[in-house]
């Protein structure tokens, strides 16, 4: 089972850095939005799993779509943010249950998991475009761009998670 | 002793998630600034690898607009050949009248991105076919950008549309100078600034380099006028410019080499160390 585990969670890193350089990376709709759904990995993240390990798994990920997007380190950086603060957006969507393991993403309420998903996206995509344009005059143009790529990644990891959950 | 531990233990989440953000910031702040030794790019076997992949399949896509462009690049030069023993005057400056300094290097656009505000470009030539650092990169329209990492076979370039370009550029009629820069936004569009308000402009009128950098060659097409204002201080145009190039859309590049570049760069340091 745990050796499962780690299989699934491997595959799962190699399949997300890839699909995002080469697919997801060039999407440019409207001319700028791309979604960014490789945070898809730490959002699904077995909750009950080590958290040191998801942080260094977090900035390997985005240190990968950094070096292949030229971008330096703002994808590490957001995502080692959001896999150090994931548990506190846990507790703040899933409420108590989730203190006791007992909450799986793909049977949790839509209202939480989207609740969830946003809060990861969001705080994911604020730190990711305030670091690439790094300058308070274009301070619109960062909010705009965390907006529009933020409601696509979500509308994609959400529609990502429902197509892979196992139903019973 | 032991406090000292148990705080480590007790902290080691936020002590490694601190740790790794300093690394990104680091980074971060690496690739902002212009023409350093980049850390962490996509010139590099393994990205550069996967990336030639991809674009083997994608050529495929591409092919009948890139044969037109080779098509209307080969016939531009081809008048330019044939006019060029009758009316040696006329003749816009361009490369070819200095060609002894420059050499080309041919490259294939492996991966482009156009729609952040720090764009790149990566191209399947490096070191191994002699590339450096700070070459100039045109296609067969205009301006595409310069070299700023390289690996044994590949290298990334900072496009024209990356908001640390900054590419000396003249006005073709009248020779004043000024700084092509980008202000995000249009992938189309760049700004030509500082060019002094007693200038006459006109819209449509042609941008091309300026030979005073070592980068590019003096007459490298860059854009044409779009739209025209005067900056804040009222004292210099804010010129809008429409690229030629299609930076959306970029599969074949030249690399210039500028054979005189050191000499020159050495003259110039030695003048800053006097001074």
């Amino acid at each position: 089972m745990w050796n499962n585990e780690i299989l699934i969670n491997t595959i799962r890193f190699l399949v997300l850095l890839l699909v995002q350089v080469i697919l997801l990376n060039h999407i440019n709709l409207f001319g700028y939005v791309n979604p960014y759904v490789y945070i898809l990995f730490i959002i699904v993240f077995p909750f009950s799993a080590n958290k040191s390990l998801l942080i260094l798994l977090a900035f390997l990920l985005g240190l990968g779509i950094d070096i292949f997007g030229d971008s330096g380190g703002v994808h590490a950086a957001a995502s080692a943010f959001i896999a150090y603060v994931r548990p506190a957006f846990l507790k703040i969507s899933f409420g108590v249950s989730y203190e006791y393991n007992m909450v799986k993403i793909s049977k949790s309420v839509i209202g939480e998991r989207l609740t969830y998903i946003s809060l990861m996206v969001f705080t994911h995509h604020l730190i990711l475009f305030s670091l690439e344009i790094f300058n308070f005059n274009h301070i619109l143009l960062i909010l705009r761009s965390t907006l529009f790529s933020g409601i696509f990644s979500v509308v994609l990891i959400f529609c990502t998670i429902l197509l892979f959950s196992r139903r019973n | 002793m032991r406090q000292i531990i148990f705080f480590f233990i007790r902290n080691k989440n936020s002590l490694l998630f601190l740790l790794l953000f300093l690394i990104s910031l680091f980074l971060t702040v690496n690739s902002h600034s212009f023409h350093r030794n980049k850390v962490a790019t996509s010139a590099n076997f393994f990205s550069g690898g996967i990336y030639s992949i991809k674009q083997n399949v994608q050529d495929y896509f591409n092919l009948k607009t890139q044969n037109t462009l080779l098509v209307e690049e080969n016939n531009r030069l081809r008048e330019l050949l044939s006019n060029r023993n009758f009316s040696r005057n006329n003749i816009p400056a361009d490369s070819s009248n200095l060609l002894p300094n420059y050499s080309y290097v041919q490259a294939r656009v492996i991966n482009n991105s156009f729609s952040r505000s720090k764009n790149s470009l990566t191209i399947d030539r490096g070191t191994n076919d002699s590339l450096a650092i700070d070459m100039g990169v045109v296609s067969s329209k205009g301006v595409v950008g310069i070299v700023n990492s390289v690996s044994a076979n590949y290298a990334t370039v900072q496009s024209v549309l990356n908001t640390n370009s900054q590419i000396n550029a003249k006005l073709k009629n009248t020779n004043h100078f000024g700084t092509l820069i980008w202000e995000t936004g249009s992938p189309y569009l760049a700004t030509l600034i500082d060019i002094p308000r007693q200038v006459s402009v006109q819209k449509g009128d042609t941008i091309v380099t300026d030979g005073k950098s070592t980068i590019f060659p003096e007459g490298i097409l860059i854009g044409s006028i779009e739209d025209f204002k005067l900056a804040a201080n009222e004292d210099y145009y804010e010129l809008s410019i429409a690229l030629f190039n299609d930076m959306t859309k970029i599969a074949h590049v030249y690399v210039i080499e500028n054979k005189a570049a050191a000499e020159i760069k050495k003259l110039e340091n030695a003048l800053e160390d006097v001074e």
